[in-house]
């Protein structure tokens, strides 16, 4: 009987053995995967209004209608953001959703992290928020509907939000007011941008590149539709008007050379 | 003398007696906290459309959600809570007023709804705009008719307050107040807001004691031929938006579910309310028009007014009778949950 015992002791002994030294193994073959080398992409959106700088408030600009105005706000949405290699591998962002607001200079730079070492030849990003996070509830960060981008009584995100002021605008007050948002169906104003760059862009132990994007105010109200605002000047819900805006800022964004 | 004083003794001891006796036997003092918070799907029907995805509901939670419900500082001058016009005694909905009176003394555009179920519905308010219950209660606090608050005073105002601060840290493991952390702790009070034990759901899970009078019986027979289709068990509702007649209320400027999709098909187009606890949550339809059932019934059957997209079901069905409208209000006053209208733990944990 003692010997039994001791017999079955053992087994449950060797067994346990086993599968300590099984645990023990795993880190020592997890640590033998060489790490993938990455480093940083600095990317930086510029907001322009032609070739001038976007001043809020205090400049007049001019459309290509000739109608004057004043930009109170300019803010939009960049999510989704890729770079692809010249292998054709893409670097894919992850929680890539950013504010770029015009009242905040901090929110115009985009710092990429953790960008396998590569050569890499174009950027592509969604203006706005993709349909998921419009549909799956309460959200944080930059997503938070505290920032003012987000319809509670139409549940969805604005995805680019221009506000100032024209003498053509009919409102009293002379508003110009376009909320764009909306993100299913035939008005879904989601634009995909793809850019290519004029000359490859590595990332390397010693190179962090730095690409910047120009976000035109002109040129979103240009084309194709060239915008007037004495008859285009309050956009505030999904629909036909929000989709002719998104067509015209799909775009707007041009990578800046110099 | 000495009797007179032994009688008056004996007196104060009974009714104090009496007093603490009521007190302790009163079932509408609230335990200030709530422990073993759970959310069941109830035996036979469907699976939820919300089951506290990334938002695991914990008694700290549900506890935070339900004082958040009944707190009227969310709104811009601390008078009106989500529970100032969602009452439990009238399953959450707003008894006796068409449409509910909000900050400054305003009428809400639409009728307050009744809130029970919420993990059921694929989408909020009487037009479905809002299409998920963590972001629904945004809605009526930055309403300029009902809370006209902002979740930047809301943050303020919680993050300013001790006891608060205390119930985040119990739910979330610090002190720090956010828009998304105020809405998932609504979210669990909401959603854990389930009634599902009315007389009718009894009969259902075949209870002893419990069975349909003869009356009853008749009114469910007609109700399942004729309001079934729609407001179908054992939600009592199936969440599409219908035109169902009712003659638009010009003044109101309501387009319905059209506010929404932007489809002339869906003007003046509402989602169909479930039908349990319709014996207590009058006043009834988006506006509120109707305060009593037989009415609501009547109308929407017998007398519905012509428009162009209104609900063949209505416009085709045969007339009810009088009769039959009992029978079927005998019939839906058996979907009244007592037990939920009652619950302390959905009740305001500040009433004292």
């Amino acid at each position: 009987m003692i010997h039994k015992s001791l017999l079955k002791w053992f087994g449950i002994f060797l067994v346990a053995t086993a599968f300590n030294s099984c645990k023990k193994d795993k880190p020592k073959e997890d640590t033998n995967i060489p790490p993938v080398a990455t480093g940083a992409f600095n990317l930086l959106f510029k907001n322009t209004v032609g070739d001038s700088a976007l001043v809020l408030e205090t400049s007049e600009y001019k459309n290509a209608n000739g109608d004057t105005f004043t930009i109170s706000t300019f803010n939009y949405y960049i999510s989704n953001v890729k770079l692809i290699a010249d292998d054709n591998s893409v670097y894919t962002e992850s929680e890539s959703y950013h504010l770029l607001s015009a009242f905040n200079d901090n929110t115009l730079k985009i710092p990429l992290k953790n960008v396998p070492f590569k050569k890499y030849i174009s950027i592509s990003f969604m203006i706005g928020v993709d349909s998921v996070k419009n549909v799956t509830g309460i959200q944080g960060g930059d997503l938070d509907p505290a920032k003012g981008m987000f319809w509670n009584w139409n549940t969805g995100y604005i995805m680019a939000k221009f506000e100032g002021y024209s003498s053509k605008s009919p409102e009293v007050d002379k508003t110009v007011l376009y909320h764009v948002g909306g993100f299913s169906g035939s008005n879904s104003v989601l634009k995909t941008v793809g850019l290519d760059f004029p000359t490859a862009m590595t990332v390397s132990e010693t190179e962090s590149p730095k690409l910047k994007v120009k976000a035109d105010v002109l040129e979103w109200f240009t084309s194709p539709q060239n915008i007037s605002f004495s008859s285009l000047y309050v956009i505030h819900a999904p629909g036909a008007d929000a989709k002719k805006m998104a067509d015209n800022f799909a775009d707007m964004f041009s990578i800046i050379t110099n | 003398m000495k009797a007179k004083n032994k009688i008056a003794a004996l007196m104060m001891v009974l009714s104090l007696t009496l007093f603490f006796f009521q007190c302790s036997k009163d079932p509408q003092i609230p335990s200030p906290q709530v422990t073993g918070v759970t959310f069941t799907v109830p035996q036979g029907w469907p699976q939820p459309v919300y089951n506290f995805e990334e938002n695991t509901l914990t008694d700290a939670g549900f506890n935070l959600g339900r004082r958040l419900f009944y707190e009227k500082k969310l709104s811009r001058d601390g008078s009106i809570s989500c529970g100032s016009c969602h009452q439990q005694f009238a399953a959450f909905a707003n008894a006796a007023h068409a449409r509910s009176h909000g900050i400054d003394r305003q009428f809400g555009k639409r009728n307050a709804p009744a809130l029970f179920n919420l993990n059921w519905q694929t989408s909020f308010m009487w037009d479905g705009g809002i299409n998920h219950i963590t972001v629904q209660p945004l809605a009526p606090i930055n309403d300029s008719l009902e809370m006209d608050g902002n979740m930047n005073d809301v943050i303020a105002f919680l993050s300013a307050d001790a006891s608060y601060r205390k119930m985040f840290k119990e739910t979330f493991g610090d002190e720090a107040v956010t828009t998304q952390r105020v809405l998932k702790s609504f979210a669990q009070f909401l959603g854990a807001l389930v009634s599902s034990n009315s007389k009718y759901d009894r009969i259902q899970r075949g209870e002893a004691g419990y069975a349909f009078t003869a009356d009853e019986e008749i009114g469910k027979s007609i109700f399942n031929q004729r309001c079934a289709s729609c407001h179908a068990p054992p939600l009592f509702s199936n969440f599409s938006y219908r035109n169902i007649g009712l003659e638009p209320n010009v003044s109101l400027q309501d387009s319905g579910r059209m506010r929404i999709s932007e489809s002339v098909q869906d003007m003046h187009s509402y989602k169909m309310p479930s039908l349990r606890n319709v014996e207590v949550s009058s006043p009834y339809m988006h506006d509120g028009r109707f305060k009593t059932l037989d009415k609501a019934i009547d109308y929407h059957i017998n007398k519905p007014y012509y428009m162009s997209n209104v609900d063949p079901v209505i416009l085709n069905g045969q007339a009810l009778s009088v009769d039959e409208i009992q029978s079927i209000i005998s019939f839906l006053n058996t979907l009244t949950d007592n037990t939920f209208i009652h619950d302390t733990r959905f009740s305001d944990p500040l009433y004292k």
